[in-house]
This record gives structure tokens, sequence and C-alpha cells, in this order.
């Protein structure tokens, strides 16, 4: 298995892998907004929270379509389908490979995408724990609807439309835990669903994937 | 140890295109199966191999025992030739990537990229993949498409050594791999009979 995620996080950080890709768009996203919504610091800090996670959601849908649609397009699926190990746990490790690439750099630069938005102080310790317990479910989710789309052509647009539904509660959730942290309110409540929602998908979604794969690959 | 096939009938895509295959392999046996394009060599194979199911009959086989090889060789092009090989070699615990690379005769291209290798230099190393599998039953679909004449050569030799070890070998080629013990199967007298039209019932007609 650790072979497996060694290989994904090497396929993404060689030429032509797509790391970055989220990080481009986040970090496009982050530094257009001032320039739409105008430069006043109180809209800013006030759209911040939602402008973050909005980002970090769309940078995360942008690369799920790569989970496997690069194996099952050069035969590795199939391969992978009848090697020794448990196709929930590729599920699982190709997820968490997708997170390392693409949630994770989120997280880390979130806090100077906040600066721009001026977010207010206090809020930066939630923004990146609610980004840390809320992006493993993105992926986690994302890999699901990977595997339901895999082998369609031009799966991405289906994929997207299937995928965003599922990602409504950690949004609304993750932005609330920001949004009340900036206000100096309890985050408790949002926080414990939002970890919730990514345990459970992390505890189901593997297995259910990897159902449809079976499917798929016949 | 063997493979054995029974009354296996195979559809690709909802079509019916074998019914009533059925053989037996033992060890150190190969079995080359033959028909014209379409008859369904691929999908017996995938489902020997149980990446789908048949729609009636079974296959014995033990365990953990299939290495499957298709079309496609699951190689990745930004990998160098050894860490395609050693990725497979730790997906199956097995090790051997030297000796794997040394048969295939990939020796020399070991720290190539595989984007960069020409079709039979990357078929080689699909088919050295199935060397590190270390499994006993090969299951593999036109092994030598896009090999010269040499690497031809050099894989009947490769296989020779693994059916003198107590492996089995299933494939669907035309080319001779020069194995003149290799059992035939003739697909063509198990040709799925079409079911005629408008026999189903009217809901087969949604379906």
């Amino acid at each position: 298995m650790r072979a497996l995620l060694i290989r994904d996080l090497r396929l993404a950080l060689r030429a032509g892998g797509g790391f970055g890709l989220g990080l481009a768009f986040f970090l496009i996203l982050a530094v257009l907004v001032p320039l739409g919504v105008g430069p006043e610091p109180g809209t800013l800090a006030l759209i911040a929270p939602g402008v973050l996670w909005v980002g970090a959601l769309l940078a995360c849908l942008l690369s799920l379509d790569r989970i496997f649609a690069l194996d099952f397009e050069d035969g590795s699926l199939d391969l992978l389908a009848t090697a020794p190990v448990p196709l929930e746990a590729v599920v699982a490790v190709k997820a968490l490979a997708h997170w390392i690439t693409t949630g994770l750099p989120l997280v880390l630069v979130s806090p100077v995408l906040g600066l721009l938005l001026f977010l207010p102080a206090e809020a930066y310790g939630w923004l990146i724990l609610s980004l840390l317990l809320g992006t493993p479910a993105l992926s986690v989710i994302g890999g699901f609807g990977a595997a339901l789309t895999v082998g369609l052509k031009r799966g991405g647009l289906l994929l997207s439309l299937l995928v965003l539904p599922l990602y409504i509660p950690t949004l609304v959730f993750g932005a609330e835990v920001v949004s009340r942290g900036a206000q100096g309110l309890s985050v408790g409540t949002p926080l414990a669903l939002l970890a919730g929602i990514t345990m459970g998908a992390a505890a189901i979604l593997p297995f259910a994937a990897a159902l449809v794969l079976r499917i798929n690959l016949r | 140890m063997a493979l054995v096939a029974r009354g296996l009938a195979v559809a690709r895509g909802g079509v019916p295109l074998l019914e009533g295959v059925g053989f037996a392999l033992e060890a150190g046996q190969a079995l080359v199966l033959r028909g014209p394009n379409g008859c369904g060599k691929t999908t017996l194979l995938r489902v020997m191999a149980g990446l789908q199911p048949a729609l009636a009959g079974e296959v014995t086989a033990p365990p953990d025992a299939i290495a499957y090889a298709a079309h496609a060789d699951g190689i990745k092009a930004t990998l160098s030739v050894t860490e395609n090989l050693r990725f497979w070699s730790d997906i199956y615990g097995s090790g051997g990537v030297d000796a794997a690379l040394e048969r295939m005769n990939l020796r020399a291209l070991a720290g190539r990229a595989a984007q960069n290798l020409s079709a039979g230099q990357k078929r080689r190393l699909g088919l050295a993949r199935l060397l590190v599998t270390g499994r006993p039953i090969w299951v593999l679909d036109e092994p030598t498409v896009s090999l010269d004449a040499d690497s031809v050569a050099l894989f009947g030799e490769v296989m020779r050594a693994h059916l003198a070890g107590g492996g089995m070998a299933l494939m669907a080629t035309h080319i001779d791999l020069g194995l003149p013990e290799a059992l035939v199967l003739d697909l063509r007298p198990f040709k799925a009979r079409l079911p005629e039209p408008g026999s189903g019932g009217f809901d087969e007609a949604f379906l």
C-alpha cells in the first residue's frame, strides 16, 4: 500500500502530474475576489471565510477526475484490481494521495490568502483547523465520484454534478467554523459536525467506491 | 494446482459471445486461444482473471495465483523502467526486479523514462511485470503485439522457463511463440447463438 502512495505522490510531483493546479486556482481566486468586490476591509473580512472555503472546495474539485481516470486509461486499474491488494485500500490510498497533493497545500497556504482578504486575526487558527478537518472529506467524497464516472469519456462534468451536492455539508460547516471563530463565538458544534462528516465519509465511501469500480471495470 | 473452466458463457456489452467453453490446465501446460477478431478471446480472459463475472459456468483456480496482462501495459509514462517494475514488485511483495530486467533484455533501458520507450520496449516492460508478480498462472492477451522477432523468441524462452518451473499460461495470440507443446483451443465452435429477434419478452426491449 505504501508503494501505491509513493507512486501516486511521485506521479503527481513529476511533470504533467497536476500538482499545483488546485493551489494555483485557490491563489487566483483569493487574489481576484478583492479586485472584484472592492478593497473595503469590512466587506472582505465579512465574506473571507466563505470565499476561502468555496475556493478550497473548487480547487479540490478541479483535480478529482485524475484520481482514477489516468490509471483506467493506461490499464493500471485492471492490473491493480487483479493484484493482491484490496480495492477498498487502493481507493483509500488514492484519496489520501489526492489529499496530500491538493488538500494539504491548500491548508498550508490558506493563512496567506486570509491576509489578502482581511480575515480577522482570531479566525486564522479556526481556518487552518477547519480546512485540516474538512478537506480530507472533499478528497474521499471526490474519490467516490471519480470511481462512479471512471471510464466515461469527458466524465468531468458528470463528476462535478454528482459530487457538488455531497460537498455542501462540508462547505456549510467549514465556513461556519471560520465565521463564528472570526466573531469570537463558540465553534464546537460546527467543528464536531465537520469532523463527523469527514470520519463518516472516510469510513464508508472507500467501500462504496471499490464496489462501483468493480462494476465499472467489467 | 489446476486452472479449470467448466461450461463458461461470457458476454461483452450485454451481447453473449461464447458459451459452453471448458478446459483444464495442469502445471507446466500452456493453452493458446484462437479465433477471429471479436470472437470473445479478451472477454474470456477477463472472466478468467476475475475482472468480470461469467454469464454461466464456473472457473476454478487456486487463490491469488493469476497474473493478468492485457493490451494496455499499465505503464506510467513519467516513471522510469525500474520504478515501474519496482512498484509492481512492491505491490506483489515479490522482489526480483533485477532478474526481470535481465530476462526481458531491459537492462540498458533501466533508467529511461517509460514515455521514451518504443512500443515494443513498452511491451517488454509489460511482460517483465509478469516475472515480478511471481504468480504461477499467466493470463495473457496478445502478449506479442509490437514485439520484433528477437523479442518474440526471447519471450518464448521466458515462457518455456515459466512452464518448466511448474507455471501455467493461458493466452490469446495469433503469433507462433515457438511452443510446440502448447495446447490450442479454437473458440469458433463455442460461439454463442444470438437470441432471435423478438424472442425476448416485452421487458427485454427496454434492457
